[in-house]
């Protein structure tokens, strides 16, 4: 896959950056003109994820949050997002929606959001080692009237 | 993200206004909570249409508020997501659960 453009960043993982996680890869996404209901579904799954490394990867400490977003062929966006955090044990568990390790404030419903959102997510975990989510998006050509 | 309350006959209006996610969802749950606890509502709305952005936190939210609502026999519902929190809400499949209504036209 020819990569076109891409940006890197690494943040701590305090929940303060959440917001800024997502609105920043929204920015790099918008040169391939999506529409709103696109850009909202990239922000929400980079939410998502970035999340799950704040409450589950680092669980009582901060720890480093690596995010890459990258365009490749056919207008597509592909971000990843990784930890060096915890792991998880049993991704199959960890993907099924409504299954949570997290407290009450947490819904379960994260892998699931970003699988229905995105083309394609792959998680890669091993307990101790981190978890790295690659997800990608297509984004629809539009070509004016 | 702000909280914004009225309170008339026993409805419990909440207006959800900027972003709710993780960052922003405990101080949310801890005002609603206050909130229901003054008041002691029969019913409690949840109007969404002042969200900027919602994500799973979102669903957390307005599930323990139903719950709180149920346990004390009373009634809880959303009105009014715009389209981003919706296909949240949509996604999730809460709509089961919730009654998710549109008052007012877009």
């Amino acid at each position: 896959m020819k990569t076109k453009n891409y940006i890197k960043m690494e943040f701590p993982s305090r929940s303060v950056n959440e917001g800024f996680a997502r609105a920043a890869v929204a920015c790099f996404a918008a040169q391939l003109d999506p529409t709103l209901e696109e850009l909202g579904d990239i922000k929400t799954a980079v939410s998502e994820a970035v999340t799950n490394c704040i409450v589950h990867a680092y669980p009582d400490s901060i720890g480093k949050i690596s995010l890459r977003a990258r365009i490749i062929d056919n207008n597509t966006l592909e971000i990843v997002i990784k930890d060096w955090g915890k792991g998880i044990e049993d991704i199959e568990k960890a993907r099924e929606p409504m299954f949570t390790t997290g407290g009450e404030e947490r819904s379960g419903m994260g892998f699931t959001i970003m699988e229905s959102f995105m083309d394609k997510l792959r998680v890669r975990s091993s307990p101790g080692r981190g978890v790295t989510v690659t997800m990608r998006r297509r984004i629809a050509v539009r070509t004016a009237e | 993200m702000k909280v914004l309350s009225s309170y008339k006959n026993g409805r419990l209006t909440l207006f959800f206004k900027g972003e709710l996610d993780h960052h922003s969802a405990k101080k949310v749950m801890n005002t609603i909570d206050q909130l229901i606890d003054e008041y002691l509502p029969r019913d409690c709305v949840m109007e969404l249409s002042g969200l900027k952005f919602m994500d799973s936190s979102g669903i957390a939210v307005i599930l323990r508020v139903y719950k709180r609502m149920n346990e004390m026999g009373g009634r809880a519902w959303a009105e009014n997501p715009p389209r981003q929190p919706m296909r949240v809400i949509d996604a999730s499949g809460i709509d089961r659960i919730v009654k998710i209504s549109t008052t007012m036209k877009e």
